[in-house]
């Protein structure tokens, strides 16, 4: 024991082990009133995980050419040991990874979590979702099937609407006139380094804004006003062990239904894993009906509710641009939701609609109806930051408790 | 806590109610049972012995099926393999690609490894049980689900004769169009309807089974997998709880 001490010690004096500890895990405190939204933080890290460890060894028998991706990828399901289980994780992974950020993003909104001091925190955040998506892109067009290759052929078409440069933009991305070998490759050397290598700096930058300024909770009151004569707050809790145990009871949980779909509902319908996808691209071959996986559909509805090929792509840019001036766009200094007007609650909820709305309406072929729909559903959708901006002025909202409340 | 479940679930759900596709023709339910071994068997001899001699199923072994169903190689070899394949090998189909090209008015017929995972087991199940009689054909035979394909109806004498059930359209200006309104069973084959219902939905979960033979080993993993995270997070739970009983 006296030698092992010792050892540790070595290491100590001469790397900052139990200084890191202490900053970020022992003496790092956290609000002691987090409640279940609170746990997409974590569980967005474990599917992290889960999708780079998976990814290492999909890659060991992944074949990332035109000629051999598909069959490489049958290889895996059918011929490799356990690469059934290896696939499925990290294609249900890929949606699960979406599933927890779009929850971890709306804890954000409900309770004010991008608001002074935490604006970086969500650009930190929206800088990942971003790069997350472009992950999930250039990951779908691995397996070759027709949707990927569909897919990828009709988004890149849309740097082909940009004025002037677009053309030759889209050309540049596919290194092809048509999507190919090329575009395969580069987007698997994208795929499993280069995204991967930013989302983890991005990761890096995110927690280490969030332990400069410490969490937010549901009650939206700094912890850090009220410290008791050690300067610990009196509302809070250290990360380790109270919040670590907890969220092992988060990771449980979140990895039972993460189970529930790797083995009883891979395909979850045809949302996770598309049918069309189990056939081998064909260029020659369009098929029927060309809809990106779910979590791209509201801003691919967005996409078509605009007339013009273009606009359609600016006002799809923009409404993921638009998140990032969240923090500036919500004047009100009442961060959490308990504490706002029941407008703002009626704002958000109508968000929440619409943006589900949307992604139902990019999965389907756009008949006239559906179309309107989804305008109607795209000024929702941008109507909530334009009414937040108006109303957060001068908003009425009740009074915030100096402490948290249980 | 409510509020968070009904997103949660609104989410999540729309995933598990998703529809069959299809050209406005109602699909059967296959209803096929995928731990049902005997069927499987029967499934898998019929897919050789129909099916093999025009399609491949590139992605599947002989000898995997073995493993799977309970056949030794020995077995395998007997029943499964027509000509010189070694049990390890792949199933490809005995006619070359360029003679089915001009049997089949140039469609070469397509690898079945995945076709019940791109078009679902009641698409197959209703496909190969909508076939009927049509001179105009080059086999002398459509299908309801699959206008004019270019696949003969290979269980004709199992099945029977069916023939459409079918009225006339005169559209504006005169041009008559013949529209099939059903099928009809003309003249009883070698098996009685239900029995050759129950035939189909063999080759069918056979097809199944082929497109991802690894779901035998999934589905029987899938409750220890869960029963082990049910057992941990009972004691994840009680450990949190402990830690927490001194958070005032």
């Amino acid at each position: 024991m006296n030698a092992l001490r010792k050892i540790f010690y070595w290491f100590d004096d001469r790397l900052p082990i139990s200084h890191f500890w202490n900053a970020h895990l022992s003496g790092y405190y956290v609000p002691k009133n987090l409640n279940l939204w609170y746990f997409f933080g974590s569980l967005a890290l474990t599917v992290f995980v889960i999708q780079i460890v998976s990814g290492i060894w999909l890659t060991m028998n992944y074949k990332p050419s035109a000629a051999d991706a598909f069959a490489s990828v049958e290889y895996i399901m059918r011929d490799v040991e356990w690469g059934w289980l290896i696939r499925y994780m990290h294609s249900t992974g890929a949606s699960a990874f979406f599933i927890v950020i779009y929850l971890h993003m709306l804890r954000g909104m409900m309770y004010g979590s991008y608001k002074k001091p935490r604006e970086l925190i969500w650009i930190f955040g929206m800088l990942i979702y971003v790069v997350l998506m472009a992950e999930a892109f250039m990951g779908y067009l691995l397996p070759w099937g027709q949707m990927s290759y569909w897919g990828a052929q009709v988004i890149i078409s849309l740097f082909g609407a940009i004025p002037f440069i677009g053309p030759d933009l889209a050309l540049w991305i596919r290194g092809d006139y048509v999507v190919g070998d090329a575009t395969l490759n580069r987007f698997f050397a994208l795929h499993v380094i280069a995204l991967p290598l930013v989302l983890l700096f991005l990761i890096g930058g995110h927690i280490m804004a969030l332990h400069e300024v410490g969490s937010n909770n549901p009650d939206g009151v700094e912890i850090k006003e009220h410290k008791d004569a050690q300067g610990r707050p009196l509302d809070g809790i250290p990360f380790h062990p109270y919040y670590t145990v907890k969220d092992i009871v988060g990771v449980t949980v979140f990895l039972f239904f993460f189970a529930i779909v790797v083995f009883y509902l891979p395909e979850m319908g045809g949302y996770f894993l598309e049918k069309p996808n189990f056939v081998p691209a064909n260029p020659m071959q369009t098929p029927e009906h060309i809809a990106p996986v779910w979590y791209f559909t509201p801003f691919y509805a967005i996409l078509r509710a605009v007339p013009d090929k273009f606009l359609g792509v600016v006002a799809m840019g923009a409404a993921i641009f638009i998140l990032f001036l969240l923090p500036w766009l919500d004047r009100n200094p009442v961060k959490s939701i308990r504490y706002r007007s029941t407008t703002f609650k009626a704002l958000l909820g109508m968000f929440v609609v619409s943006f589900m709305a949307l992604g139902w309406l990019g999965m389907k072929p756009a008949t006239p109806t559906l179309t309107l729909l989804a305008q109607f559903f795209t000024i929702l959708y941008f109507g909530y930051f334009a009414a937040l901006w108006w109303i957060s002025k001068n908003e009425k909202t009740k009074a915030v408790p100096e402490r948290v409340t249980r | 806590m409510k509020r968070f479940g009904w997103i949660v679930a609104a989410l999540v759900f729309p995933a598990a109610v998703m529809a069959e596709g299809g050209h406005g023709m109602r699909l059967e339910k296959a209803d096929i049972d995928i731990a049902d071994t005997a069927s499987l068997q029967r499934g898998a001899q019929l897919f050789v012995d129909n099916c093999l001699s025009c399609h491949s199923a590139k992605y599947m072994r002989y000898n995997r099926i073995g493993q799977d169903l309970g056949w030794t190689d020995e077995e395998v070899k007997q029943r499964l393999i027509k000509g010189e394949a070694k049990v390890g090998e792949i199933m490809v189909s005995a006619m070359p690609a360029d003679y089915a090209k001009t049997a089949f008015n140039g469609a070469v017929p397509p690898d079945l490894s995945l076709t019940a995972r791109s078009r679902g087991a009641d698409w197959l199940y209703t496909y190969l049980r909508s076939f009927y009689v049509d001179p105009a054909r080059p086999t002398g035979a459509n299908n309801l689900l699959f206008k004019d394909v270019s696949m003969p109806n290979v269980f004709w004498r199992e099945q029977g004769m069916v023939m459409p059930v079918t009225h006339e359209v005169v559209h504006e200006g005169g041009a008559k169009e013949i529209v099939v309104d059903g099928l009809r069973l003309e003249q009883p084959g070698t098996l009685k309807p239900e029995e050759f219902d129950a035939m189909i939905r063999d080759l069918v979960g056979f097809m199944v089974y082929m497109g991802e033979p690894a779901q035998l080993k999934r589905l029987a993993l899938g409750p220890w997998v869960l029963g082990f995270l049910a057992l941990f997070f009972v004691i994840a739970y009680l450990l949190k709880k402990e830690y927490w009983r001194d958070v005032k």
